[in-house]
């Protein structure tokens, strides 16, 4: 961007200006409107607020996510622009790297997250969601955001990593940093950069061998420095990734998923009936909720995307969200359908750097929402959800809800 | 356009038309098809479009990549000599006929 505020590319008229501010709070209590105008204001818009341009339609996102070599992640997929600005934090070896750098780092924690890895680790996962489910039992009434879909997987993912018992408190608030640092610079990220100093030491000494239990996801990509594929010093920045993105991302899955089904009551009932479709219900409420709302792109040259004209250098702020509603690509986008045909659905991206670890997310997902659906008749909100604001992330702060036994 | 056809794990069989440039997988989800589940939607990230290919076409397939191979071994259902993912193969004309069959499981 050019420092007048002048788009580069003044010359591709056909892009609609909009002066919508996706990170607002007010934006975020109801995105949905809002995602409506931006994918019917054209196929890309310019958001005069931030200086970026936008695509929130189907076609466009997953285009976009698609061309790495034209739109760029190694220049952040935050609004800032690690060209011109320094990176809040050191930048992250997969997600904000491109090929070919990306292409060896991503092989290394493909392996480490891989199918064969999750047949391992499935049974302890599904135990683990038994247990959650004979506590909630024991207490009829609770929050399905604290007592659920964040007591699930801090019960698994950092015994999973091999992170030591002491210090896991610093988990969750170091993943709300990392995702509202995405966004522009506003309170919601500017607050959580200045309270992230305690966080960021603890992950920092998390990362590191040592601090690591054999056998563990974090192990396993050490173990990789042995065989040459990664560095002694790229390893424990790729442990970071796992604990990025590993566990507020899941914590927001399975709270939208069981935000559905509280919902949507015929769809709970459908799921009791056939408890195979617990991982595309999951999936559904992937989909639905898009818990990773949005990601940005650099374009690394002057670039033509239906029909709009993008400068080189700009940013392109890719809506997952309204992607993932998007009535030019899904029948019926507003309905949580758990019998839905899902694939496609970018709600963990798309192309290359489509979420490595996805399997353990729809692992997590379908234990624990198969644990719930077998034991217990319904789910009642019983009071008023609280929204957590993020810049990124959307989902719950509080969901009071009272469980009957099946 | 080619067509392809699947064989279900109780025998029976569809025969579906393809689109220009598709992959089997494509072709599968875009016919509703029960039994290719794709969750990845493509990108060979999640071994959910398992196909065991027909002998006689094996051979006219392109050798599986590092990546389609590794996944592979983390199929639900058994890894057979035949196994692929549906995903990576791409239909050109040569593969006009082409059958494969699905597993009992893809999760
Ligand atoms: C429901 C849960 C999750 C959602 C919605 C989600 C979403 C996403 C999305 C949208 C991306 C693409 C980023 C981009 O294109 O720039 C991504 C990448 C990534 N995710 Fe996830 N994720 C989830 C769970 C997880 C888990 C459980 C882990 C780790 C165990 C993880 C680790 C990563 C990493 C390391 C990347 C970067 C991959 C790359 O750049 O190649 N995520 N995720
Ligand atoms: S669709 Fe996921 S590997 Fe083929």
């Amino acid at each position: 961007m050019t420092a007048s505020g002048t788009p580069a590319s003044t010359g591709s008229a056909a892009v609609p200006h909009l002066d919508v501010d996706p990170f607002d709070m007010n934006f975020f209590a109801d995105p949905y409107p809002t995602h409506q105008r931006l994918r019917e204001a054209g196929p890309v818009v310019y958001l005069d607020k931030w200086n970026v341009y936008g695509v929130a339609r189907y076609a466009e996102v997953h285009a976009v996510l698609n061309d790495p070599a034209t739109f760029c992640s190694s220049r952040g997929v935050g609004l800032s622009d690690f060209k011109k600005e320094t990176p809040w934090r050191p930048p992250s070896l997969i997600l904000e790297a491109d090929p070919p750098a990306h292409t060896r780092t991503r092989a290394v924690l493909s392996k480490v997250l891989s199918p064969t890895v999750m047949k391992q680790v499935r049974d302890r996962f599904a135990a683990a969601a038994e247990e959650r489910v004979d506590a909630l039992l024991d207490k009829r009434s609770f929050d399905a955001i604290t007592d659920l879909a964040e007591a699930y997987p801090l019960s698994i993912f950092p015994d999973a990593l091999g992170l030591k018992a002491e210090g896991r408190e610093h988990l969750i608030p170091y993943a709300s940093v990392v995702f509202n640092a995405f966004g522009p610079p506003n309170q919601l990220r500017q607050e959580a950069i200045a309270r992230s100093a305690p966080h960021q030491a603890y992950v920092a000494e998390q990362c590191q061998r040592d601090n690591l239990a054999p056998g563990g996801f974090g192990a396993c990509i050490h173990a990789r420095v042995d065989d040459g594929e990664i560095t002694a010093t790229e390893a424990p920045l790729l442990v970071r990734s796992l604990l990025s993105a590993g566990l507020d991302t899941t914590v927001n899955g399975i709270g939208a998923a069981v935000y559905c089904l509280a919902r949507f009551p015929d769809q709970w009932q459908r799921l009791r009936a056939d408890l195979t479709l617990a991982r595309n219900a999951f999936e559904e409420a992937v989909r639905f909720e898009s818990p990773v709302q949005t990601f940005f792109r650099t374009t690394t040259r002057e670039v033509e995307l239906s029909g709009a004209t993008i400068g080189e250098g700009e940013k392109v702020l890719m809506f997952l969200a309204a992607a993932n509603r998007d009535p030019r690509r899904w029948d019926e986008p507003d309905s949580y359908d758990i019998t839905r045909r899902t694939s496609g659905h970018v709600g963990f991206g798309s192309g290359i750097h489509m979420c490595v670890g996805q399997l353990v997310a729809r692992l997590e997902g379908e234990v624990m929402l198969t644990a719930l659906a077998r034991r217990i008749a319904k789910i009642e909100i019983t009071g008023e959800p609280r929204r957590r604001f993020n810049n990124t992330l959307r989902g719950l702060d509080s969901l009071p809800v009272t469980i009957t036994p099946a | 356009m080619p067509a392809i056809t699947f064989i279900h794990p109780d025998g029976k069989s569809e025969r579906v038309e393809t689109a220009d440039g598709e992959s089997a997988m494509q072709t599968a989800t875009r016919h509703g098809l029960d039994g290719i589940l794709a969750e990845c939607g493509g990108n060979a990230m999640c071994a959910t479009c398992h196909v065991y290919v027909d002998d006689a076409w094996l051979a006219r397939l392109p050798a599986a990549a590092d990546d389609e191979d590794a996944l592979l071994d983390g199929t639900a259902s058994e890894r057979l000599p035949n196994s692929r993912l549906s995903c990576q193969i791409k239909i050109t004309p040569e593969l006009d006929g082409l059958v494969v069959k699905l597993p009992e499981r893809q999760v």
